[in-house]
């Protein structure tokens, strides 16, 4: 048996960590098991201040459990690329880790106002976006779809977070992957 | 269509370098790297990438703009993108004097890097639509247009090229759907005749009358219905090339007509008296074994010896299967724009499917099979199920065949499992490829004890 793996780092609310790993067992007809995280300040780049999530996914491919299918991190760190000012997560395109930031799905990032409906959308669109890059599904032209590509909140904003009918049918090509 | 796209990222700091390209084939592109300048010359020499992102500062004596200037030696229709850490006006203006598309600053904004790709991806989908339609509607196709990688067709094509500009009239003998056609546009293309007409005719369309004033014209009352004078096809192609397509097909008297044009390079329109004088070159084509048909008395000898001054004749598709791929890739590659279908690829077992199968018709019948394999393709990927019809048909080529001695029971149960373990055991979709119910399926699966 093979389980979706969430796993939360230490500053995410145990809530927040509880609403990726609900969807995941609603979105994915699998299994969905959590495992702890360890703190990723060993990521953090003093010079950018934000945290790097190439060193990021090196840990989580290191801890990955031996009968996990694919593993999701969750961290309230804002995540960058060397070549990127920031990303809203990264994934394995086709492998087994993958990791979502909250940081930026949040309206107080942009000076606005708590707004926890908007943030709870952000979250599950951007944990099952990065899931998709994991079962090997590249951005999507369709807008609404949770795999196209966002670059800004809005774009996040605009999408639903379900895959379009081409990209559920990719997925359920993929070995075993039943949604 | 993005995956038809190549890009290439040059950077020295492999870090910089593969997380762009990771970034990138998200998005869905095919993403090479290179970690200096010389590599991505290199690269660039064997394949042709439509973007390049360019560090400007690498180490090795060549930098991002040298670099860019080599590889639009090169590529001149690349689109380059110097990408550096270290902007100054100084190297932003040389970067673009030099050619260089755009000129941005890392880290850059993902939305900035997203519209840029996505801007000259567009570009290039219009140009090369455009290309692709302008040849289609002209069918300009010279000698390089030709693809092939077997020698003997290679010996061919440079055959071609020799005589292209020559007056030589030129046989190509080759079963249907080799291409023949091609070829004729080709060398009439590559030639000095290009800017002139070039007329086909197909001999095997038409009666013997009617292609008789088809090639050669007729006069006003030549006969009934003939109400004023026409010009035949020989004089529609002066100063061109004329294609004689199926020549082996034309009828005795015909090839009597046709001996004196090429000895004489003048004929008589039908019903006419005066001598019209023309300079066209003749190509022909058959699919015929001419000499054979010469020996049998259905073809003149003189006009056999006047037709074949240069013969070329075209391998079948069988006889050079290591085009296989590269036809279907370039079929893919075409018809993904014609079709409006972003399919990039041909998986290794779908290729192997293709190598044995036999092609009885050739090249028209292997962009045939691909154009149908991509209308009901829902992947990005043809795989092995697209060419599923080329095994149903039971004409999966002679590399097949049925192990002697097995019943059809057992020939039945073999069918069962390797549909089964090609749908990962969808038995809906199963039985959809075998064209039984679910319920005879399930049945079969019992009876012949099949694990599932």
């Amino acid at each position: 048996m093979k389980y979706l793996y969430v796993a939360a780092a230490p500053e995410v609310a145990r809530e927040d960590h509880l609403l990726v790993r609900d969807l995941l067992g609603t979105a994915f007809a699998a299994p969905v098991r959590e495992m702890p995280l360890p703190g990723l300040d060993f990521a953090y780049d003093a010079g950018r201040r934000q945290h790097g999530s190439i060193p990021v996914l090196e840990l989580l491919s290191r801890l990955c459990p031996a009968d996990a299918w694919k593993l999701l991190a969750v961290t309230e760190r804002d995540l960058f690329i060397p070549v990127l000012t920031f990303v809203f997560g990264h994934a394995q395109l086709g492998g087994r880790a993958a990791v979502v930031s909250l940081a930026r799905l949040r309206q107080e990032f942009y000076g606005l106002a708590p707004d926890r409906a908007v943030f709870v959308e952000r979250a599950r669109k951007e944990a099952l976006h990065e899931t998709g890059h994991m079962f090997g599904l590249v951005h999507c032209a369709d807008r609404s779809c949770a795999m196209s590509l966002a670059t800004n909140v809005r774009h996040i904003d605009e999408k639903h977070a379900a895959f379009c009918a081409p990209c559920a049918a990719r997925l359920r090509r993929v070995d075993g992957a039943r949604i | 269509m993005k995956t038809h796209w190549q890009i290439l990222v040059v950077d020295d700091e492999e870090v910089m370098c593969e997380s762009l390209a990771a970034w990138l084939r998200e998005d869905g592109y095919s993403v090479d790297t290179a970690a200096s300048g010389h590599e991505a010359v290199e690269k660039s020499r064997l394949r042709d990438y439509a973007i390049y992102f360019v560090d400007l500062k690498m180490p090795g004596g060549m930098d991002g703009i040298e670099t860019m200037m080599q590889i639009r030696t090169l590529r001149p229709d690349a689109s380059i993108i110097i990408i550096t850490a270290y902007a100054t006006v100084d190297t932003a203006i040389t970067a673009m004097k030099e050619g260089a598309q755009e000129y941005i600053v890392k880290p850059c904004n993902p939305e900035e890097i997203s519209l840029l790709v996505n801007r000259i991806i567009k570009v290039k989908n219009l140009q090369r639509e455009n290309t692709i339609l302008r040849k289609k509607l002209t069918r300009q196709y010279v000698v390089h247009d030709i693809i092939s990688k077997n020698p003997r067709m290679r010996e061919i094509l440079a055959l071609c090229h020799e005589v292209a500009s020559l007056r030589s009239t030129v046989l190509i003998q080759g079963e249907s759907g080799t291409g023949k056609e091609m070829v004729a546009r080709a060398i009439h293309n590559s030639g000095d005749r290009a800017s002139k007409p070039l007329v086909t005719v197909s001999c095997a369309a038409l009666a013997e009358t009617l292609l008789e004033s088809e090639l050669f014209g007729y006069e006003k009352g030549a006969f009934t219905g003939a109400e004023q004078q026409r010009r035949g096809k020989f004089e529609m192609a002066e100063g061109g090339t004329i294609f004689l397509d199926e020549i082996g097909d034309i009828p005795p008297k015909l090839q009597v007509d046709l001996l004196r044009v090429l000895q004489e390079r003048s004929f008589y329109r039908v019903g006419g008296s005066q001598e019209v004088r023309v300079d066209v070159r003749v190509i022909a084509a058959t699919n015929m074994i001419l000499h054979q048909a010469v020996s049998d008395g259905k073809f003149r000898e003189d006009l056999y010896y006047r037709l074949n001054v240069i013969e070329i004749r075209i391998p079948p598709l069988r006889e050079r299967r290591e085009d296989i791929p590269l036809l279907a890739s370039h079929f893919v590659d075409r018809l993904a724009h014609e079709l409006s279908k972003d399919i990039g690829e041909i998986s290794e077992g779908a290729l192997k499917l293709l190598m044995d199968y036999n092609w009885p018709g050739n090249v028209r019948e292997l962009e045939n099979a691909v154009e149908r394999a991509m209308v009901t393709c829902r992947n990005h990927v043809l795989t092995e199920d697209s060419f599923s019809f080329l095994a149903l048909n039971g004409i999966a080529g002679k590399a097949w065949a049925a192990p002697a001695g097995m019943t059809l029971q057992e020939m039945e149960k073999v069918l069962i499992v390797s549909t089964l373990h090609r749908t990962n055991g969808n038995i809906k979709e199963s039985a959809a490829i075998l064209g039984i119910d679910r319920s005879t399926l399930y049945e079969k699966i019992k009876r012949y004890e099949i694990p599932r």
